[in-house]
């Protein structure tokens, strides 16, 4: 059977891993496809997965009322999806939404939790790297609050 | 000796620039719902301009204010002016209509280095009303195209309906040899592009990092953070342009009302290398 071991240790996200991790990481992914407007996840559900976005886009989504649904974030190829999965209550806090057709390979996080608990080694590896995932897009919110094209130079 | 008043004021005032001509608007086009353009021709022998200049552009009985030139440097004919109403010069502008009268002094300032950077690869990244002294670069880059490497506009705006150049914008994109992506900070859910801060397009855009130059323009603190991301991608520090805006009364130098530490924006400016003006970039107050 193809392995998607190839794939992910040329992912910049998990590139230089230790071997062995790759491997324990590909034993906990598989491959997802997602249509234009499916629903990958929802707003309080169980957060089990993340996905790394092979192709297309994918648009994170908050209900307001009274204004529907605003998109607050857009992943596109190469991109990671989730880290609620790693953070309790591990429950996802926007929904998100195949804004085209999108291929993603899927990690059960659940079963990547448990890997990570009994191999602290794996389990600081990959929150350095959602720390950096995480740092950038607290950045980018950052800059949106700041309403930087209303005001002045 | 003596020094006559004349001599004086003939050496300090160069008159001719303080001294608006009168252009006529042959055209004005709404952008946006607080932007507009308006198109004016030249009194006589056509206009000519480098991608990133300024006019001061005087509006009777109201005032005058620095605004980018916005249209193609290769046109002669047509001197056009892209505008966000944020004032009283600019509110009074967007009531301008076809047939009447702007005062224009200019060109002014320092331009993009889009003739010196032929052979490398081009980044564009603009926020907002900077897209509209950053388009005549773009103008020329495409009309010289072969002599480009690859050529990529990084486009944002607050919300969808903030884009500038819609059309042409699509018309850009439908290219070949040109990448465009545009973002928006926010968006309601049928929105189809890239949400996120346009600094986010700086590592998903294709060139070769050490043979680019960038041109950054838009709000201070975009140019600050797109200059990192830049680096970040390995774009040598002194292949990267940015440009400055000040409150300006003269337009040439005279008057200090631009002056920003050691430099006159006015006449420095507003087009700089990086390497030139990030330490204004950082300090506060000026
Ligand atoms: C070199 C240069 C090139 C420029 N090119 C363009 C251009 O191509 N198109 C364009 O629309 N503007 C451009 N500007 C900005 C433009 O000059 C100002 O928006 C204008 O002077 C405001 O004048 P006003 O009388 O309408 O507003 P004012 O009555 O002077 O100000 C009204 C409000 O607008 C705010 N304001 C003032 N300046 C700016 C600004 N630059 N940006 C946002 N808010 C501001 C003020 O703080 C105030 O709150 C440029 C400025 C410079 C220095
Ligand atoms: S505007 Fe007068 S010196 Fe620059």
């Amino acid at each position: 059977m193809e392995t998607l071991e190839p794939l992910l240790s040329e992912h910049p996200f998990l590139k230089g891993l230790d071997p062995k991790h790759l491997q324990l990481i590909t034993g906990c992914a598989s491959n997802v496809r997602f249509d234009a407007g499916q629903i990958i996840f929802r707003e309080g559900e169980e957060a089990d997965q993340f996905y790394i976005i092979r192709n297309g886009k994918v648009t994170l989504q908050i209900y307001t009322p009274g204004r529907g649904s605003i998109i607050i974030d857009a992943l596109t190829e190469g991109d990671i999806l989730g880290w609620s999965w790693l953070i309790p209550p591990y429950q996802w806090r926007f929904d998100a939404v195949a804004g085209e057709l999108t291929r993603a390979i899927a990690l059960d996080g659940k079963c990547l939790r448990n890997k990570c608990e009994s191999d602290h080694d794996l389990g600081y590896e990959l929150l350095k790297r959602f720390a950096s995932i995480v740092d950038s897009r607290l950045e980018s919110t950052r800059l949106r609050l700041l309403d930087m094209y209303d005001s002045n130079p | 000796m003596t020094v006559t008043l004349e001599k004086l004021t003939k050496d300090i005032v160069p008159s001719q620039e303080m001294i608006p001509e009168y252009f006529r608007i042959i055209r004005t086009q709404k952008n946006t719902h607080d932007t507009f353009t308006i198109e004016l021709e030249p009194p006589k022998n056509g206009f000519s301009f480098a991608p990133g200049q300024f006019n001061m552009l005087y509006m009777f009985g109201v005032g005058e204010v620095p605004i980018s030139i916005s249209g193609d440097p290769s046109d002669r004919n047509t001197l056009t002016h892209t505008i966000r109403a944020v004032g009283s010069v600019t509110r009074a502008m967007q009531k301008l209509k076809k047939g009447d009268f702007v005062g224009v002094r200019g060109p002014f300032g320092t331009h993009w280095p889009a003739e010196e950077s032929k052979g490398n690869d081009i980044v564009i990244v603009a926020g907002g009303i900077g897209l509209a002294p950053l388009r005549p670069s773009i103008y020329h880059i495409l009309s010289n195209r072969e002599k480009y490497g690859k050529v990529v506009l990084l486009y944002g705006t607050r919300m969808p309906k903030d884009i500038l150049y819609r059309k042409e914008l699509e018309q850009w994109r439908a290219r070949f040899d040109l990448e465009v992506l545009a973002t928006v900070d926010r968006a309601a859910s049928d929105w189809k592009g890239n949400v996120g801060v346009v600094t986010t397009l700086i590592p998903r855009s294709h060139f070769d990092p050490p043979n680019t130059v960038a041109m950054v323009c838009g709000p201070e603190i975009m140019m600050r953070f797109s200059v990192q991301d830049l680096l970040k991608r390995g774009v040598p520090v002194e292949n990267i342009y940015v440009s400055m805006e000040r409150n300006m009364k003269c337009g040439i130098g005279f008057c200090g009302h631009c002056q920003c530490g050691p430099t006159f924006i006015c006449k420095d400016g507003p087009v700089y290398p990086y390497n030139a003006v990030k330490d204004i970039f950082i300090k506060r107050e000026i």
